[in-house]
């Protein structure tokens, strides 16, 4: 089995509530009272209906955001400012459309301090690792979603992060392509092995990829529950996965509990459009 | 094109490629010869269309003058036209040969233009990434873009006096604007979740305006020279009709003065050949700087 990677950092969310001012000038509370551990190296999925936080808990994590209650630790250290070893990816690819695919590969070991050339030869190793050697000079325009989506998983992982924060990344792709990136990313993840959070609404997407999947509730976000994958690793191919009778069974047991989570706050955005 | 194309493959089958591929139907000898046809036909078409605007416009004019439909004393004539241009460029003006006096104005156009977009991507800058200053000087800043500016330019030459300076002035307030709220409106514009990335990569504020918000704000800025020149333009060309010892815009008044329409009509001609190789230049930068961008929607022509 793949050991957790040497630098993979544990978080710690202890507590952490996060409040914000509507435009009206109320305070809107988006997560009251989440704790949870995502262990050195472990895949931690985090799935919830449409608004629940998922978004603002990632936030806290990376350090962009600050928590208004609660600690946040990541690897032991309480996060001040922005977490060291992060890479964050988004639904929306956050390629630079005017930088070329080595340009937007080699950006993460640039800002790290690197020199322009060693930068280019990893970022060329990383496009390698991808399959998309031979396209380091085309623009992000000039790529299918597919393509985009490997630039913008090699821009993540080429600074070998502890912590990889993956908010729906694979939202926005078309059923076949998902499942091609998905085996991807996990096969690219047992490489390095850092903890990831991954936000999905996508139960099947959680099952199939995680160790852990929490689910979050509504209106304010807080954790209901927790569930261990005990899916044997390496998964290999996602959409072999989906067939086995354990994934089944789990899926069956998940969806219990994120259906009632699912038609309240359908119910009450429902309710406030009435 | 095409050949290149089918030689780049994605590594992986899966993928649907962007590019499109030739395929057989498409290699049809019949069906290129076609669709060449087609597209020759639509060329000759569009300057078939080209040529006859301008022949109806200055042949109805010249016409209509020399009938006696229109005064060409008030309107000028096509003729006249082309005779005080033949005189400007062989006699020059009253105020020495016309190139001195165009380039002067050019020079007074071109200081202002630099002037002008200089100070207004520094302030559409700053004032984009500082909200709280956007907030305390947004209103001011509406207040002066709603004065007529023109108007400036007489307070200009009564401090200034007649030299270039109130030209290279007015031409910097009028091109500021322009410039200064596509900046601000570029930078307000920058995607946010790009920000985010390269903040988490462990980019100081310096890094992300390098790798991000100046690229980013770039297009914005870019695409407004193109009206700024103009503006520069008209500001050095109203800024001389104020007052000015040499310069087109005083060639003009002196023209209408003398009730010489042609010679106005001939200098407006003269800068808007001016105009169109200032604005075949920014082209040039256009594509030089934003050659990242994708083709336009009118670039790949449908047959």
């Amino acid at each position: 089995m793949a050991q957790p990677a040497p630098g993979a950092a544990r978080i710690e969310i202890i507590g952490l509530t996060k409040r914000f001012l509507t435009p009206k000038g109320r305070p809107f509370t988006a997560i009251q009272d989440v704790s949870f551990t995502v262990e050195p190296g472990q895949f931690c999925a985090i799935v919830g209906p449409t608004g629940c936080g998922k978004s603002t808990t990632l936030g806290q994590v990376s350090g962009l955001d600050r928590p208004s209650a609660g600690r946040v630790l990541v690897g032991g250290q309480e996060v001040r400012g922005i977490t060291k070893g992060v890479s964050f990816m988004f639904q929306a690819d956050a390629l630079f459309p005017w930088k070329t695919v080595l340009g937007n590969v080699m950006i993460g070991p640039v800002l790290a301090g690197r020199a322009k050339k060693q930068a280019a030869r990893l970022a060329r190793d990383w496009l390698r690792r991808v399959g998309l050697a031979g396209f380091e000079d085309r623009y992000p325009h000039q790529l299918s979603g597919g393509m985009r989506k490997r630039v913008a998983m090699a821009a993540a992982l080429i600074n070998e992060p502890k912590i990889l924060l993956m908010d729906e990344p694979f939202g926005a792709l078309d059923v076949q392509t998902k499942a091609i990136m998905q085996t991807e990313l996990l096969g690219l993840w047992e490489q390095t092995r850092p903890s990831v959070l991954f936000i999905t609404h996508d139960l099947d997407e959680a099952v199939a990829l995680a160790d852990r999947v929490l689910i979050m509730t509504s209106g304010p976000g807080s954790i209901k529950q927790s569930f261990e994958i005990d899916l044997p690793r390496p998964r290999g191919e996602v959409q072999a996965i989906r067939h086995e009778p354990r994934f089944l069974e789990l899926q069956h047991q998940i969806w219990s509990s994120l259906k009632d989570e699912v038609e309240r706050a359908y119910a009450q955005t429902a309710g406030v459009a009435a | 094109m095409r050949t290149t194309l089918t030689t780049e493959q994605p590594v992986r089958t899966t993928d649907i490629t962007p590019t499109p591929a030739v395929t057989a139907a498409d290699a049809d000898p019949g069906l290129q010869s076609a669709a060449r046809r087609a597209r020759r036909r639509r060329t000759a078409l569009v300057w078939l269309g080209r040529i006859v605007v301008p022949v109806v416009i200055i042949g109805g004019w010249q016409w209509f003058t020399a009938a006696g439909v229109v005064d060409k004393f008030f309107f000028g004539q096509p003729s006249g036209v082309w005779h005080s241009l033949v005189q400007l460029f062989t006699k020059g003006t009253a105020f020495g040969s016309i190139w001195l006096n165009l380039e002067i104005t050019i020079r007074e156009a071109v200081y202002g233009f630099l002037l002008g977009t200089g100070a207004g991507i520094v302030f559409g800058l700053a004032l984009g990434q500082n909200r709280f200053l956007a907030d305390v000087l947004g209103p001011y800043i509406k207040v002066a873009n709603s004065i007529p500016r023109i108007i400036l330019g007489s307070i200009f030459v009564v401090a200034f006096g007649l030299g270039t300076f109130p030209k290279v002035l007015l031409a910097a307030v009028l091109v500021f604007f322009i410039v200064f709220f596509n900046a601000f409106q570029g930078v307000r514009e920058v995607d946010q979740n790009l920000v985010a990335n390269v903040r988490v990569l462990g980019a100081s504020p310096f890094q992300v305006a390098r790798h991000v918000t100046v690229p980013s704000a770039l297009t914005w800025i870019i695409a407004s020279l193109h009206t700024a020149f103009g503006f520069a333009i008209i500001g050095a060309l109203v800024a001389e009709v104020l007052g000015a010892q040499h310069g087109i815009g005083l060639v003009i008044v002196q023209a209408q003065g003398q009730f010489d329409m042609d010679t106005v009509f001939a200098c407006m001609l003269i800068m808007a050949v001016v105009t169109l190789v200032a604005e075949y230049l920014l082209t040039l930068l256009e594509r030089r700087v934003l050659g990242w961008r994708p083709p336009s929607r009118s670039e790949v022509a449908a047959i």
